[in-house]
């Protein structure tokens, strides 16, 4: 350091507040938005989530012609409209394990567990700004992104409007997929405490773990399929099946975030019991 | 005031602390002193609810640091290690610990005008200086304005014009009426800001006592040089029950034993000239070192398991 300082004055301005979950859910929304790997991650998520369903039935319209009648007949531009999560998806869940594990790769967590020493405030207030931040920003992209779509594959009479059966239900379920799916992240990166690890399980659990069953004989994996997570989780965001081996709608749905929450509970556990 | 009260701290096999006990007292500056991987760190977590004892309570002010509602007016604490996240500014970080206690940004921005990082409040914590880093810690130890401060190693790796800065500051903070717990390895830096010493060597408490103890302790024992032609006269004049001489050139004693005062007088009353009349004092450091010495010894005889302690305390 150039300067000389002189040493602090005594202080008056110092407000004795305590600690409440409303406060330190603020600390955790201005934590979320003060880094730039985070505003980069939801800035993606976003433009993800609103080109891939244009890009995606942009191609489709141009090459509509030369579409076989099977694929004309099974198209559906609702499931294009919401398709943007396929990428939006990665973003979320890594940016989830982030929102935790960056604080035990940096020391951060000592900071904020000194701040909250009953821990879980912390832990509930990350779940609950970056859930909501996510929620919002994707139920308005998932909006964007089928209204857009709609307008594209209007020049072949295949748009939906937003009242038809399934629409609205894959528009919002899609948003609350991927807030599921980001909730996963905190827990996974809280339960495993570290950047590496916590994506590594993510991506584990939710993309390598159906590329194993494929693996096993075809009627054990038929078993098992509908219950993986990601199986169970996306029925909400789809108005269509290629199969008819998944749970319903919103049941693959609640399965999805009994996982979900049975992780954040093992996280909840740990976080209380473990040394920072 | 800081209760430690037989607290054990294993990590695995590893013994980080061993029963140790002692207090904290209100309103002055206590050194905690002991060699790297003593369980310092480790005990000033135990302090702030980081780690939890194996065995033993701390409490700050009669109570665990869990139960605090508003730990940050409690206690201040700036850990050794880094506890920042690097992606984001000082302002942030400070303004997010701040929000926890329902704390203004006002409140902020004076904390960081104390430390004298204005310039710099912006820009990634990341890129600070170790020096920076510091300064943000002490920043964070004063934000809730508290009664109690725990700096862990605070002027390690300053520059002097650092250190210089940091002991202004616990000299005003002792000023103002605060108790500083603040560890070191280095005793110079005790002897110039600490009433009262706890020493620790291998995670045991190896002195709770003051820093005038210490030095009176130090020069208890300790020799005065006398340079006289008359070297061998005046041995025989020092002669006594309790003292010792030793000479290892001619014209030079070493005495063990006697005041320098006394040690004067006796020669004015033989009539021996005396060239040099010296206490030789034995530093801070060396009264320290002695104290620590067997712990440090151990330490390095089995430095694989040191450097393992090292390594769970960083």
């Amino acid at each position: 350091m150039s300067t000389v300082t002189a040493p602090p004055a005594p202080t008056t301005t110092a407000f004795r507040g305590r600690v409440t979950q409303a406060r330190v859910a603020r600390a955790e929304w201005t934590k979320l938005w003060s880094l730039r790997s985070t505003r980069w991650s939801l800035l993606f998520a976003v433009v993800a989530m609103v080109a891939l369903g244009i890009g995606i039935s942009a191609v489709q319209m141009s090459r509509w012609g030369s579409m076989s009648a099977h694929d004309r007949a099974v198209y559906d531009s609702i499931d294009t409209g919401v398709g943007g999560y396929h990428l939006a998806q990665l973003a979320i869940g890594v940016l989830g394990v982030l929102v935790i594990s960056g604080e035990y790769s940096t020391g951060m967590i000592r900071s904020s567990l000194m701040a909250v020493p009953k821990r879980l405030p912390v832990l509930w207030a990350k779940l609950g700004v970056f859930t909501a931040v996510t929620f919002v920003l994707m139920l308005v992209s998932t909006f964007i992104s089928f209204f857009a779509v709609q307008a594209i594959v209007t020049q072949h009479h295949q748009q939906h409007a937003i009242g038809d059966p399934h629409a609205l239900r894959a528009v919002v379920g899609t948003a609350l997929f991927l807030t599921v799916l980001g909730a996963l992240g905190v827990g996974l990166g809280a339960l495993v405490r570290n950047t590496a690890g916590g994506i590594a399980s993510f991506v584990g659990l939710l993309f390598v773990l159906p590329g194993v069953t494929a693996l096993l004989p075809h009627s054990l994996a038929d078993t098992i399929n509908p219950y993986l997570p990601l199986n169970a989780g996306f029925t909400v965001t789809t108005s269509t099946f290629e199969n008819s081996h998944h749970l319903s709608t919103w049941g693959g749905f609640a399965v999805f975030c009994v996982y979900t929450a049975v992780v954040i509970a093992a996280a909840a556990v740990q976080m209380v019991r473990r040394d920072a | 005031m800081i209760t430690v009260d037989h607290v054990t701290k294993r990590y695995g096999e590893q013994l980080a602390v061993d029963d140790l006990t002692f207090t904290v007292q209100p309103g002055i500056v206590t050194g905690f002193l002991g060699p790297n991987g003593a369980g310092k760190s480790t005990t000033m977590r135990m302090i702030l609810g980081l780690d939890r004892p194996t065995s033993g309570t701390v409490q700050v002010n009669g109570r665990c640091y869990r139960d605090f509602d508003a730990p940050l007016h409690e206690i201040g604490a700036m850990l050794e290690a880094r506890a920042v996240h690097t992606g984001r500014s000082a302002y942030h970080h400070l303004l997010a610990m701040a929000q926890t206690h329902g704390i203004g940004a006002p409140r902020v921005n004076e904390v960081i005008d104390m430390v004298g990082l204005q310039k710099v409040a912006r820009k990634r914590a990341g890129g600070f200086s170790l020096g920076m880093g510091q300064r943000l810690g002490i920043a964070s130890a004063l934000l809730g304005d508290p009664q109690t401060v725990i700096l862990d190693e605070p002027a390690n790796g300053l520059d002097p014009e650092g250190i210089k800065w940091i002991r202004e500051l616990l000299r005003r903070l002792a000023d103002e009426g605060k108790t500083v717990f603040l560890s070191s390895h280095l005793m110079s830096e005790m002897a110039l800001t600490a009433e009262h010493l706890v020493i620790v060597g291998r995670g045991r408490l190896i002195a709770d006592t003051t820093v005038d103890e210490v030095v009176s302790q130090a020069s208890a024992d300790s020799a005065v040089l006398v340079r006289s032609p008359q070297a061998a006269a005046l041995r025989a004049a020092l002669a006594g029950p309790g003292v010792s001489v030793r000479s290892e050139e001619a014209e030079v004693l070493e005495v063990r034993g006697l005041a320098a005062e006394r040690i004067g007088e006796l020669a004015a009353a033989a009539h021996i000239v005396l060239h040099e009349l010296t206490p030789q004092r034995a530093s801070l450091e060396e009264a320290y070192m002695r104290l620590t010495g067997d712990a440090v010894e151990y330490r390095t005889a089995s430095a694989p398991a040191a450097a393992a302690d090292l390594e769970l305390v960083a």
